[in-house]
């Protein structure tokens, strides 16, 4: 499978999908006014992993802002993993946050209360 | 022609505005009025948990009347803007106000004012579940809006929603949504 990579902007995060590491990583803004528009084809491409998927997926989320619209968008992200998970594949999810920043701990904590997948909670410092 | 505006938002400010907008609010603009109030922020060296909570309440507030706001009545003076608003971000106290204005139908008043009652009878704790439960069950609409921004901004701020309609017509009302952002409910919100 081809990887994605794409660029971030100030709108939009960086994304880096590897299936042959079996890595994903998604890092920076994600507050774009139509967030459907960026997000399916990460969601297709994850539907495609999904059928052969390496024994262990680590999903790295490393955001300093997303909004609302993007939340649900994320979490069709973490449902296609979830899948995985449930299909007896090792699915762990890194969710970072900055020290002083609850919101996006407790966002963090959100998922991991609707999603069945390991969420791992990491502080980074400013 | 109904009540001036403008001149409702200049009683309710006082002169510490950071920035002031009124027309069309698209993409270019949001991204415009967003960096403005991000590079203000830290010019002043605003501590960075209220400046997070700013910026998102920010980026909540211009894509609520992106995806929302109504078309402007007829007669109104600016008639080229296909979504206009109004927005207002003030220093005040112990925080910021970032207030918005928009025009909505009168149709669609007695529903957007009954959201916001829903979230202001709310507690934080069913706020939160509240949000929680939109997320995962409540599809993106056609306007590309989740449904999820007043119910973000309250969480996030840990204030109620201060609101007014005024009506405008017999088909419009103003709306003015009025927010407050500071540090004094962070610990009572946690």
């Amino acid at each position: 499978m081809e990887p994605i990579i794409i660029e971030g902007t100030p709108k939009t995060p960086t994304v880096k999908f590897d299936a042959a590491q079996g890595v994903f990583e998604i890092k920076g803004r994600s507050i774009p006014e139509n967030s459907v528009e960026f997000y399916k084809p990460l969601v297709d491409w994850l539907d495609n992993y999904k059928e052969s998927p390496l024994s262990k997926t680590v999903v790295n989320i490393r955001l300093e802002y997303f909004n609302t619209s993007s939340s649900k968008c994320i979490l069709d992200v973490f449902k296609k993993l979830e899948a995985i998970h449930k299909a007896k594949n090792e699915v762990e999810v890194n969710w970072y946050y900055e020290e002083d920043d609850e919101d996006m701990l407790e966002a963090g904590e959100d998922y991991e209360s609707i999603i069945r997948v390991p969420f791992k909670m990491i502080e980074i410092a400013e | 022609m109904g009540f001036d505006i403008e001149n409702y938002l200049k009683d309710q400010t006082n002169s510490d505005v950071i920035l002031f907008y009124k027309g069309n609010v698209d993409s270019d603009v949001i991204n415009h009025v967003l960096d403005t109030v991000e590079d203000k922020l830290v010019e002043i060296n605003e501590q960075s948990r209220l400046r997070k909570k700013v910026y998102n309440v920010l980026v909540e507030s211009l894509q609520n009347l992106y995806h929302h706001v109504d078309k402007v009545p007829e007669g109104f003076e600016d008639q080229t803007s296909e979504k206009f608003g109004m927005l207002v971000v003030q220093k005040v106290n112990n925080g910021y106000k970032i207030i918005t204005g928009n025009f909505v139908r009168a149709d669609n008043v007695e529903k957007l004012e009954e959201k916001i009652r829903r979230i202001n009878r709310s507690s934080h704790e069913e706020i939160k579940e509240l949000y929680k439960f939109i997320l995962n069950h409540q599809r993106i609409s056609a306007k590309g809006g989740g449904g999820l921004g007043l119910v973000d901004i309250a969480r996030k701020t840990g204030n109620k929603l201060e609101y007014t309609f005024k009506e405008y017509d017999d088909k419009y009302s103003f709306f003015y949504l009025d927010i407050l952002v500071n540090e004094e409910n962070q610990s009572a919100t946690n």
